[in-house]
Order: structure tokens, then C-alpha cells, then sequence
């Protein structure tokens, strides 16, 4: 299958990839998908106490897609506040990338993720 | 210095290129100069010089398996030979049984042909394969019923390259009257065949998997005990009626030609790629969670097929784009299934998704073997670091403990 130059840019030389301490309180950890369906992302978000994204990072095992999708979005969220980060959706993702139907499963999983570390991210909030 | 070209071809199961002794035979039957003729045309001189080529690569084909030359009939592949040999007994002997024995890890051309006599009313039963890929005689004979007509095993497994005891289960068949259909698509020029020992009744054969072009194959049809078959292709009655069509000569004379060879030097070229597969699987083993998937010990010499835990196949194969290797992982196909066989020998969904399919042929060099590992390892260790999964591992998190959102 051919990729588009952005989706091998981000598999060549992804970004932002690596780990947070899951206890720091202003660290929100979303882990999507299943190592049974061939992908597995673990996006993670460092937030201010003014609710803005002041750096990401990630892990992904997955088809270069997948990968690309989660360097993407760390690019992405990068500076964000919480509300705008969740309106980032797939079918940006995808475009940006140029995804073909087959690879748009990738997208959403990135956009699952998102979601994910943000709603961790507000209930540690809450909790605390 | 190195003269590697890329990318560096090592999907030999997949196809193998024409030796070049094969695609000048074939050359020779093409223009108007040359032996282009129609095999069936009996009223002159090049429909006989035609013929002669065709049963010249008859005698060939059956010498390499070691029966009659009028038991080898003309497909355009192994996919044919199968639809052929498998629908072919069930509607000849449908009155007498309905029940159809094959195995979870066969091709896809065996599998479907089955599906559709399914529809049409057969009864099948798909054998498990043991963990190591292997079928046995054993489970062979406790799934014959009284109305079991046909088995159909394949000889070599196109993925994991693991061998059945074809001579075993021929004994099985044939102590129980039930027909033995081989798919040995696979096993041509990297397993001996003989068919003098071997009971089998139906074997299907390509010739584009063993150096010869693609588009031409075999179906073996035993006389004696005699084995009638419904054709399933119908027209000039070629083929003693078993299957209709012109016989393309050039592709029939490159078939003959690649068996030759292969009969000629199966032994020299197996010697080889088996030490090449060595220093491929030396280079590779002492990485962590590095898993070979069957049996090593019952495989041709082409075949590695490996698994390394925590990283995804195609994405691997991304990372080793100037190899040409294929992956059990399906991360393109609309369903994600990885790999069926290697979920039917109990390899669980991650390791069907982080496996390679690496094969060896007669034109692999030990410099294209040492760049390969290089590169695995390389593409490997990469992912890892990239790889959740790889992390949870190394904190020594079970990752059949973790709840996974599955999608």
C-alpha cells in the first residue's frame, strides 16, 4: 500500500514520543484500542492549572497510520485548552494525512485517545 | 562493495521469479518464427511440433513426482487444480457420500471451494492443526465417516512452511476407501514427491512457485486405482475432457523447463537456502520475545515465519520497505483479522499481528541475508521504543490482565 508523504514524515521521524508520570496530577493518560486488533495507542497530556495543553507525548503499536495519526495529534493538542483539544476530530486527521478508507479506523482511534486523556484528566481534577 | 539491489526480494512463497533457463524456453514458443502452434491441431506440422513440446514438459512434471506422464492434466494454476480436484470428486461422488475432510490452515482455494460445496449441501469438517502446524495421520482417521468421499491436505503450508506426512495419511485414505486430494503448490523443488509411495489421488501443483511463470499448473489425476473427476471447465474436450481450453504452449514448455530444474537441483538448492534460513534465524534469535511460528524441525528450507512481540507487523513492514517480505497481520484488510493459521496453531492475536513471513529461493545471496537481519533488527528495536505495549512489558505489567477497549 502506498503512504502519503505526511503519514511517512510522521512514521520516519515521529514526535513527541515518550511518557509522563501517570501519578503527576496535571498528567491525563488516554490508552485506546487492543494489542488483538493490531493497535494500541497511549496518548498523554501535560495540563496547566489554566486548563491549557503545555506539552504531549505518546506511544503507539500499530500500522505506520496509527503511528502517524498519535504524532499528529501530539502536534495538535500542543497549547490547546481542554475544550478545544476535544474538537479535534478524525476526519481532520485524516485529511491532514491523507488516509485511505482502509487507515480511517487510525483517526478515530487518535480521537478516542484524546477524549480518553482528557476525561482522565478531569476526573483526577475532581478527585482531587 | 556491496552490490545489493533494492528492494531485496524474500517472498519466494509468494512467487518466485522465472529462472532465466525457463523464460528462454518459453521465448522459443511465441512468433511466427517459433513453436506457436495449437497443441490440438492435428492436420499439420505446427500443431505437432506444438504437441511434441507440450508432452516433452508432461514427462517432465510427472518425472519430478514420479508418475505416468497421461496423469498430469493442464490447469492455468494450483487455485484451478484445487476448484478442480475438490468440486470435481464432490459432484462425481455425491451419491455416495456428502462428507468432505480438510483443515482450518489450508489456502484459500481449498477453503472456499469447500465453502461452496457447503451451499451446495456437503457436509465438511475443518481440522485443528497441532501447535507446531501439523496435521496427522491420526486426526485424519478418528474424522472418516461412512459418507466421507474426499480429504484434502495441503503438503507444505504457504505461511509457516510446515510439512504433513503425506505418506502417513495416504495409508489412512486409502485403508478407508476415501479419495486423498493434495494442494502441493508449495512443496514442488523443496520436498522429494513420490507418487509411486505416496497414496495420493489428486495432487495440485503451479509452476510460478518454483521458477517457472505464472498461469500455468497441473492437476495430478491418478489411474490406477482410476480417479474420475467431474470437469468444471467444459469446451474442446482437451485434457482428456478433465479440462477444456488451448494449451498455452509457451507457459506449458516453462513449466516442463522449471521442473526439470527443480528436479535436477532440489537437492544443491535446498542445501543452500537451508544454511541461508540458518544464518537468518542465528542472526535473529538472541532478541528478546522473538517467537518462530511452527514446527522448525518440519519445514522447508525457504520458510521462516517470526514473531516479535509488541511490534505490528505492517508497520514493520514499513520500517523494511526496501525488503520484500509478507506479514500475518491483515492492519489493511477491512476485517483486522491477523493471520487465520497462525491463529489456528494457538498463536494468540498479538503475535499473529507482529509476524513476518521471510522466504529464501534459489537467487538469495548471503549479503542480502546479513542485510536483512541488520535491518530487523534496526526496524525492530525502533518500534519497540515506539510501542506502548513493549513499555507495560518491560514494567512487567501481564498484558492478558489489562482490560482493553477492543474496537
Amino acid at each position: 500500500m502506498a503512504y502519503s508523504d505526511k503519514v511517512l514524515d510522521h512514521y520516519e521521524n515521529p514526535r513527541n514520543v515518550g511518557k509522563f508520570d501517570d501519578s503527576d496530577q496535571s498528567v491525563g493518560t488516554g490508552m485506546v484500542g487492543a494489542p488483538a486488533c493490531g493497535d494500541v495507542m497511549r496518548l498523554q497530556i501535560k495540563v496547566s492549572d489554566a486548563g491549557i495543553i503545555e506539552d504531549a507525548k505518546f506511544k503507539t503499536y500499530g500500522c505506520g497510520s496509527a503511528i502517524a495519526s498519535s504524532s499528529l495529534l501530539t502536534e495538535w493538542v500542543k497549547g490547546r485548552s481542554l475544550d478545544e483539544a476535544k474538537e479535534i476530530k478524525n476526519a481532520d486527521i485524516a485529511e491532514e494525512l491523507a488516509l485511505p478508507p482502509v487507515k480511517i479506523h487510525c483517526s478515530v482511534l487518535a480521537e478516542d485517545a484524546i477524549k480518553a486523556a482528557i476525561a482522565d484528566i478531569k476526573a483526577k481534577r475532581e478527585a482531587s | 562493495m556491496s552490490d545489493l539491489k533494492f528492494p531485496i526480494y524474500l517472498d519466494y512463497s509468494s512467487t518466485s521469479p522465472c529462472d532465466p533457463r525457463v523464460a528462454a524456453k518459453m521465448a522459443e514458443c511465441l512468433t511466427l518464427e517459433a513453436n506457436f502452434g495449437n497443441p490440438a491441431s492435428r492436420s499439420h506440422f505446427f500443431g505437432w511440433k506444438a504437441e511434441e513440446a507440450v508432452e516433452t514438459a508432461r514427462r517432465e512434471v510427472a518425472s519430478l513426482l514420479n508418475c505416468d506422464p497421461r496423469e498430469v492434466v493442464w490447469t492455468s494454476g494450483a487455485t484451478e487444480s484445487d476448484n478442480l480436484a475438490i468440486k470435481g470428486v464432490a459432484h462425481f461422488h455425491s451419491k455416495k457420500g456428502k462428507h468432505i475432510i480438510t483443515s482450518m490452515i489450508e489456502h484459500k482455494a481449498v477453503l472456499d471451494s469447500c465453502r461452496q460445496l457447503e451451499r451446495e449441501g456437503f457436509e465438511l469438517t475443518y481440522l485443528e492443526p497441532s501447535d507446531t502446524g501439523v496435521i496427522t495421520a491420526d486426526a485424519v482417521e478418528k474424522a472418516i465417516r461412512p459418507d466421507t468421499i474426499l480429504v484434502s491436505l495441503m503438503h507444505v503450508n504457504n505461511e509457516i512452511g510446515v510439512i504433513n506426512d503425506i505418506e502417513s495419511i495416504g495409508k489412512v485414505t486409502r485403508e478407508n476407501k476415501v479419495l486423498f486430494h493434495v494442494d502441493a503448490a508449495q512443496s514442488t523443488g523443496k520436498v522429494v514427491i513420490d507418487l509411486e509411495t505416496m497414496q495420493v489421488d489428486l495432487m495440485s501443483l503451479t509452476a510460478h512457485k518454483t521458477y517457472g511463470p505464472k498461469g500455468i499448473g497441473a492437476l495430478f489425476v491418478r489411474r490406477k486405482p482410476r480417479v474420475r473427476i467431474v470437469p468444471q471447465i467444459h469446451g474442446g474436450g482437451h485434457e482428456r475432457g478433465m479440462r477444456s481450453g488451448t494449451l498455452p504452449t509457451h507457459q506449458i514448455v516453462g513449466m516442463g523447463e522449471a521442473f526439470r530444474l527443480a528436479h535436477e537441483e532440489m537437492e544443491a538448492d535446498n542445501r543452500r537456502i537451508l544454511s541461508l534460513r540458518t544464518r537468518l534465524l542465528s542472526g535473529l534469535e538472541d532478541m528478546e520475545e522473538v517467537y518462530v511460528n511452527g514446527a522448525l524441525d518440519a519445514r522447508v528450507a525457504a520458510n521462516l515465519n517470526i514473531s516479535f512481540n509488541f511490534v505490528e507487523g505492517e508497520s514493520l513492514m514499513m520500517a523494511l520497505r526496501d525488503l520484500a517480505v509478507s506479514s500475518g497481520s491483515a492492519c489493511t484488510s477491512a476485517s483486522l483479522e491477523p493471520s487465520y493459521v497462525l491463529r489456528a496453531i494457538g498463536r494468540n492475536d498479538e503475535l499473529a499481528h507482529s509476524s513476518l513471513r521471510i522466504t529464501i529461493g534459489r537467487f538469495t545471496t548471503e549479503e542480502e541475508i546479513d542485510y536483512a537481519v541488520g535491518k530487523i533488527r534496526e526496524a525492530v528495536g525502533k518500534l519497540r521504543e515506539l510501542s506502548p505495549l513493549w513499555d507495560m512489558y518491560k514494567d512487567g505489567v501481564d498484558l492478558d490482565q489489562v482490560q482493553w477497549a477492543a474496537h
